[in-house]
């Protein structure tokens, strides 16, 4: 048996079907629940023995075309920086509003993927953002959460 | 019937849902276009804004995206060879050699054309079959269900991911895993929640579509380097050329669109197959019913090449929403999402809602319709203009992606935690993608989960614990035994066929 990616990903899916199986057994059911054919931790647990199953097959059964990516032809720089960059974005938004997060998260992604023409990344930030708030909030009466625009008075 | 059609064009013709169509074609034909963005990713991306609506605005206008995006793949197959979608693969075979040939425009005419005659078939089967079908399902019972649910997840794992069969039935247990998080519907007992009041109602469907679609598509565009919008600098967007159909060609297109139809609309039925299949038997139909000397041109700008796949991926939308509206189970990845939307509606498709929703029953049908007499009058003149988001730059497209991804779950939640959750979930969907793990199973586990879970807790409690119900009933072992033989072909031909 040869070790590749996709048998590795399948040994971790074992390992997680097999977490996720031992944590369906500590579920905890009522006391009349205990011995009937069905409650909440009988499809869990089926689940759980189904994915042992299917990743033990994969992992035991030979590949006929096996996937080879090589990591030199990856982009991982760029892709971790988009990652954090959202993982920013997503803290930020509820604390410091809607348009200036958004703005921001759209300045620095235009910018990290390599775009450096000031006067599209402008415009392709904060008077988009301004517009689509305006869309959502102003038109089709979606609620925008902005404290900041809030403390302004912008935004009621 | 004739009644329930009047309700359902009442309806779909108010302004506001009109408007809706139109608006939903518009951007389905764009997402749709770029190269990777189905639409799946585009249904995904419409969810949090129909939430505004009510239920039938809203699954109107997802409907007008669903069309629009499959339009919007087609383009792109014709124009730049780089189908947004597998199911319009088998149009870029005599399309581009068409657009190559400066018959861009015409290619584009051809398809239109053959996609609203395939549509419109397909509606009035559509029309006839899901009523009839509807009342034949209220027979069924939950071993019959719960069944149809697992048949429906082994073909699905079987027909849409060619060779990977073990990889997308992993994927499938993933997305119940994942439906299995959250407070049980019945004893509200909390099952793999970790103490965390952010898990107690389960993980959003909008999440989970949006981060294993558009958020992982986006990421991983940026991981392999790959560039959607490469090939339109190539070409000219703006000189497509003349969208008029010759006589001739019209005659041509008259032959195999009936037979493309019907054989789109059943392959549409069943659970797995779907558009990709169907287009691409139409297009091995068609090149056994044609004449020796146009058989030649098969490849080559074929007329008949480009009209039959276009003509049954069509046909093949329009039959997928039989299992969704008659039965409650999607066949497919696509309505899959519309299910999940449907529920967040506090809508349950199936035989049901023929008779307790008739406006949303028919006017989803109806504005299936609409909406391709919409992608006919405006979207084909108005091409040259649309083909250019084709030249917008990744460095602005994967942003707003990004941004419409996080925004969605944001404008759902208000909650952090659901951000980072849909972050995490997109990491992991990329790196899952990289080695081909289909994600359409993931996500019709996750719709079904809910469902499958409740038939088996009913199938059992009836039999006492004996899972005598598999068996027991004509229908139920005929559907097992339809799973077994999948199955058994499947890794049989996974690992003993040498081809």
């Amino acid at each position: 048996m040869k070790i590749n990616s996709v048998k590795i990903i399948s040994l971790l899916f074992f390992v997680l079907s097999a977490f996720y199986l031992y944590t369906a057994h500590q579920i905890q059911v009522f006391a009349f629940d205990e011995g009937a054919p069905f409650n909440a931790k009988t499809f869990p647990i089926y689940l759980g023995y189904a994915g042992m199953f299917f990743a033990g097959l994969k992992i035991v059964l030979p590949d006929r075309k096996p996937i080879e990516v090589n990591p030199t032809h990856l982009e991982f720089k760029k892709t971790i920086l988009l990652v954090v960059t959202m993982i920013i974005y997503g803290a930020t938004i509820l604390k410091v509003g809607f348009f200036l997060s958004t703005s921001l998260f759209l300045v620095f992604s235009y910018y990290f993927l390599g775009e450096r023409r000031w006067k599209y990344i402008i415009i392709f930030s904060f008077p988009f953002v301004a517009i689509f708030m305006y869309l959502l909030h102003g038109l089709l009466a979606v609620y925008l959460r902005d404290p900041l625009l809030k403390y302004i008075g912008i935004m009621g | 019937m004739i009644e329930g059609i009047l309700i359902g064009l009442k309806t779909a013709l108010s302004f506001q849902n009109l408007l809706m169509v139109m608006i939903g074609c518009f951007a389905g034909t764009i997402i749709g276009m770029l190269p990777g963005l189905g639409p799946m990713t585009a249904i995904a991306l419409m969810i949090p804004i129909t939430y505004g609506f009510d239920p039938a605005t809203g699954l109107i206008l997802m409907a007008g995206v669903y069309y629009g995006a499959v339009f919007g793949g087609s383009t792109s197959s014709i124009l730049i060879n780089a189908p947004g979608v597998p199911g319009t693969v088998a149009t870029s075979f005599d399309g581009y050699p068409m657009a190559q040939q400066g018959k861009a425009g015409k290619a584009l005419a051809i398809a239109a054309y053959s996609s609203f005659a395939g549509g419109t078939i397909a509606a009035i089967f559509l029309l006839i079959a899901a009523p009839s079908l509807s009342k034949v399902s209220l027979s069924f019972r939950s071993p019959d269900y719960f069944g149809l649910m697992i048949l429906g997840l082994t073909a699905v794992a079987a027909f849409s991911s060619k060779g990977n069969f073990l990889k997308a039935m992993m994927m499938c247990v993933l997305g119940l895993m994942l439906a299995s998080v959250g407070q049980d519907t019945l004893s509200d007992i909390p099952r793999f929640t970790f103490n965390t009041m952010n898990l107690s109602d389960g993980i959003s469907f909008v999440l989970v579509v949006m981060a294993t679609f558009a958020m992982s598509e986006a990421l991983t565009i940026i991981l392999k380097k790959n560039d959607p919008t490469k090939a339109a600098k190539q070409i000219s967007l703006t000189d497509l050329g003349s969208i008029k159909v010759s006589k001739e060609e019209t005659k041509q297109m008259a032959k195999t669109i009936p037979r493309s139809s019907i054989l789109g609309f059943i392959v549409g039925v069943l659970p797995g197959a779907g558009a990709t299949i169907a287009s691409f038997l139409a297009y091995g139909m068609e090149r056994n019913f044609v004449s020796d000397e146009e058989k030649e041109k098969f490849g080559k700008g074929s007329v008949q090449g480009l009209s039959a796949p276009e003509t049954a991926n069509n046909a093949a939308c329009s039959g997928a929403f039989v299992p969704l509206l008659t039965l409650g189970i999607p066949g497919s990845g696509t309505t899959a999402v519309m299910l999940g939307a449907l529920l967040g509606f506090g809508i349950q498709p199936g035989p049901r809602l023929y008779e307790t929703n008739p406006e949303i029953f028919w006017s989803v049908i109806m504005s299936m319709y609409i909406g391709m007499v919409v992608l006919l009058i405006l979207n084909l003149p108005l091409i040259p203009y649309i083909a250019r988001i084709l030249a917008v730059p990744r460095t602005f497209l994967i942003p707003m992606i990004l941004f419409f991804s996080v925004t969605g779950i944001y404008l759902m939640s208000f909650n952090n935690f659901d951000i980072f959750l849909m972050i995490g979930i997109a990491v992991v969907a990329t790196i899952l993608r990289l080695y081909d793990f289909p994600m359409p199973p993931l996500i019709l586990a996750f719709v079904l989960g809910g469902l499958m879970e409740e038939n088996l807790r009913r199938s059992l409690l009836i039999s006492d614990g004996s899972w005598s119900f598999l068996w027991d009933r004509p229908l139920t072992l005929c559907i097992m035994i339809s799973i077994i033989i999948i199955v058994s072909w499947q890794i049989y031909k996974s690992f003993f066929q040498k081809n």
